[in-house]
């Protein structure tokens, strides 16, 4: 577990609330989403909470980021509204995309978040765009993208993260590896143990972490980002972690093994934080179940929010396939 | 007025932009020290240097991935693929991200960059240099395409196709390089979706677009001889698609003929016969022919590829079996 010492009690209860808010809003996701009404797939989250919450607590307002179709958790710590996102998952006209993206492509230009995606690691790409774009303007923002372990074994990843690495690009890739490219588990689908060790392929540093660490997740992270912004280059961070569920809502996952399901769901890095908070004397387990309560609150609201939403105008099939209209 | 060659056109329209605009960068193989692999970015890069026309490494995904990203953080890329035979490399890139990013976050974010590249036959590069792939490019909503076929028509339209708020797909014949015409000086802009009647006739439109264009020109001349009057309808632009110019040219002609050097199935000329066959049938004095690459891989031997490439004789051939 990464050190609480050098954080406020205000800052931890923060990454605690971000990670608590994530793994509510994945509850009701999955709750609703198993009572029917909400379409399409529905990649949760739950158990990867850590990572979201770490990285995005040193991140600067005009940073970018970019993600997965596991990008709920992404994109609430970055400060998305709830209300909207569940809007969204609902195929909803208050959604951020109007209904038109879904889950797999919720984004957020208000901060910063330059979209979910429904083709894997197609967030390392556009990641490292958008730095390049930061690079090009001086303008010494960061980008994080996100994506998980299956991600690694796309072309894409070798071309994006080479190209960072020769232009020194201001972008830290985050490498969220739960262990599984859908039900491929990481033994069959690389010989290495630690996928950060690709890192040293491209020249720049490559780090483990225990996602299920909170603290030291952030650590790690206001590394690299300190890094990127000083014209260091990118970082590769590999976090390990495990998702509580299937690839999607409706894969059981058989393909795990029962004891180590078991193992990692211990691990679940929630009450990890909570015990680290509890007993360093940082906050009592009263003001933690407080949070809880009234992130419960929020999203039984925002759930709402989104279901009595009204369905998009037929009209807006056509709109905005181009800037401008047309074509 | 001066006359240049198209590659001079490109090039000039590259650089008036950049003059313009700093949120302009070049990027792509051998684009910057190199010149291009045919010259075309050279002077860009002597004026601009290595900040702004960027070499990339041969990875084709990235360089249209980056830019992707770059655009949605408000940069506007040019980049180049060599050979649009790499443009499938990244097909995701251009398929599912540039072209899409603009619909599916709901108009939140736009895409506004350009991809040059070069297409066609002609000049022994064979099966993996020299397809005409712009079909696959006009079938996906949210790109457009464009196909110039005169220095003049490419200057204008890649300032237009750099000014666009949307992916634009910029289709340059390498044939058609070294050709050479009259072009305005400084600012100059066609408009994107808007068709050139390149010669005007009476009994015939031929409808084509790119390096057939020239084709179809040389094809039209030999049958005035033979008492035919073939219009020349340059597209110029394939996406959008200026039906209304090709119906009201086969509505004063009453006979059309669509030609291009991609292969025949599946090929745009479909799309266009099927446009003039719903909306054009009560003008057509005889069916709506295609004139157009057969359905093979192209071959090497220049006895071959010779046979591959639509030409005038084989367009004026076409022509005389509706008469």
């Amino acid at each position: 577990m990464g050190t609480a010492e050098q954080l406020g009690k205000t800052e931890l209860l923060d990454l605690y609330r971000c990670m608590v808010r994530i793994r509510s809003f994945e509850e009701h996701a999955h709750k609703a989403f198993l009572k029917g009404g909400m379409p399409g797939f529905l990649h949760l989250c739950s158990g990867e909470e850590a990572i979201a919450a770490g990285v995005m607590a040193i991140l600067g307002d005009d940073d970018y980021i970019v993600t997965s179709h596991r990008g709920h958790g992404h994109l609430l710590a970055r400060g998305g509204d709830p209300n909207r996102m569940f809007a969204e998952l609902y195929g909803r006209v208050d959604g951020y995309c109007g209904g038109k993206g879904g889950s797999m492509h919720i984004a957020d230009m208000s901060h910063g978040m330059l979209g979910a995606n429904g083709i894997v690691g197609a967030a390392v790409n556009i990641g490292t765009g958008a730095a390049f774009a930061s690079k090009y303007r001086g303008d010494k923002r960061v980008s994080v993208a996100f994506f998980g372990d299956g991600s690694t074994n796309r072309g894409t990843f070798h071309e994006a993260l080479n190209l960072a690495a020769i232009w020194e690009l201001p972008v830290v890739y985050i490498l969220e590896n739960n262990g599984y490219g859908v039900a491929n588990p990481q033994s069959d689908h690389t010989k290495l143990k630690d996928l950060a060790d690709r890192a040293a392929a491209y020249g720049f540093p490559g780090v483990v972490v225990d996602g299920n660490d909170v603290l030291a997740v952030r650590e790690v992270a206001a590394e690299a980002v300190d890094r990127a912004r000083g014209g260091g280059g990118p970082t590769l961070i590999e976090a390990k972690t495990w998702r509580h569920w299937g690839h999607f809502i409706g894969d059981s996952a058989k393909y795990r093994d029962p004891a180590e399901h078991a193992a990692w769901l211990k691990r679940d890095p929630i009450p990890a934080f909570a015990a680290v908070l509890v007993k360093g004397g940082a906050t009592t387990q009263a003001e933690l179940d407080d949070i809880q309560t009234a992130a419960e609150a929020e999203m039984d609201a925002a759930i709402e929010y989104g279901r009595q939403s009204p369905f998009p105008d037929k009209s807006e099939l056509t709109k905005d396939v181009y800037v401008g209209g047309g074509a | 007025m001066r006359t240049i060659s198209y590659m001079q056109a490109v090039a000039e329209a590259l650089i008036l932009e950049m003059r313009r605009d700093s949120d302009i960068y070049i990027a792509g193989e051998d684009v910057g020290k190199f010149g291009g692999s045919f010259g075309v970015t050279g002077p860009v890069y002597k004026e601009f240097g290595a900040s702004r026309v960027l070499d990339t490494p041969i990875s084709e995904t990235a360089i249209i991935g980056t830019a992707v990203g770059a655009a949605a953080a408000g940069l506007r890329p040019v980049v180049e693929i060599l050979f649009i035979d790499f443009l499938p490399i990244a097909g995701d890139e251009l398929f599912n991200q540039a072209a899409k990013i603009h619909y599916m976050f709901g108009g939140q974010v736009s895409c506004p960059m350009v991809v040059r590249t070069a297409i066609g036959a002609g000049i022994g590069a064979a099966a993996h240099h020299s397809q005409s792939l712009e079909a696959l490019v006009c079938h996906i909503p949210g790109l457009k395409t464009i196909a110039p076929s005169t220095p003049a028509d490419a200057k204008g339209l890649l300032i237009a196709a750099i000014r666009d708020d949307n992916p634009v797909v910029f289709l340059e014949h390498k044939l058609l390089y070294a050709s050479k015409s009259e072009v305005p000086e400084g600012d100059y802009v066609i408009p994107i979706g808007v068709a050139d009647i390149k010669r005007e006739g009476a009994d015939v439109t031929l409808i084509c677009y790119s390096a057939m264009v020239r084709q179809c020109l040389a094809a039209a001349e030999a049958l005035a001889g033979e008492g035919i009057s073939a219009e020349v309808l340059d597209l110029r632009t394939l996406i959008p698609l200026d039906k209304e110019a090709i119906l009201a040219s086969v509505a004063k002609t009453g006979r059309a003929v669509i030609v291009h050097e991609a292969c025949l199935t599946g090929g745009f000329g479909g799309e266009i016969a099927a446009v003039i066959a719903d909306r054009g049938f009560a003008s057509l004095k005889g069916p709506i022919k295609r004139v157009a690459g057969p359905d093979t891989p192209v071959p090497f031997s220049p006895a071959l590829e010779s046979e591959f490439i639509v030409n005038a004789d084989k367009i004026a051939a076409a022509v005389k079996t509706l008469f």
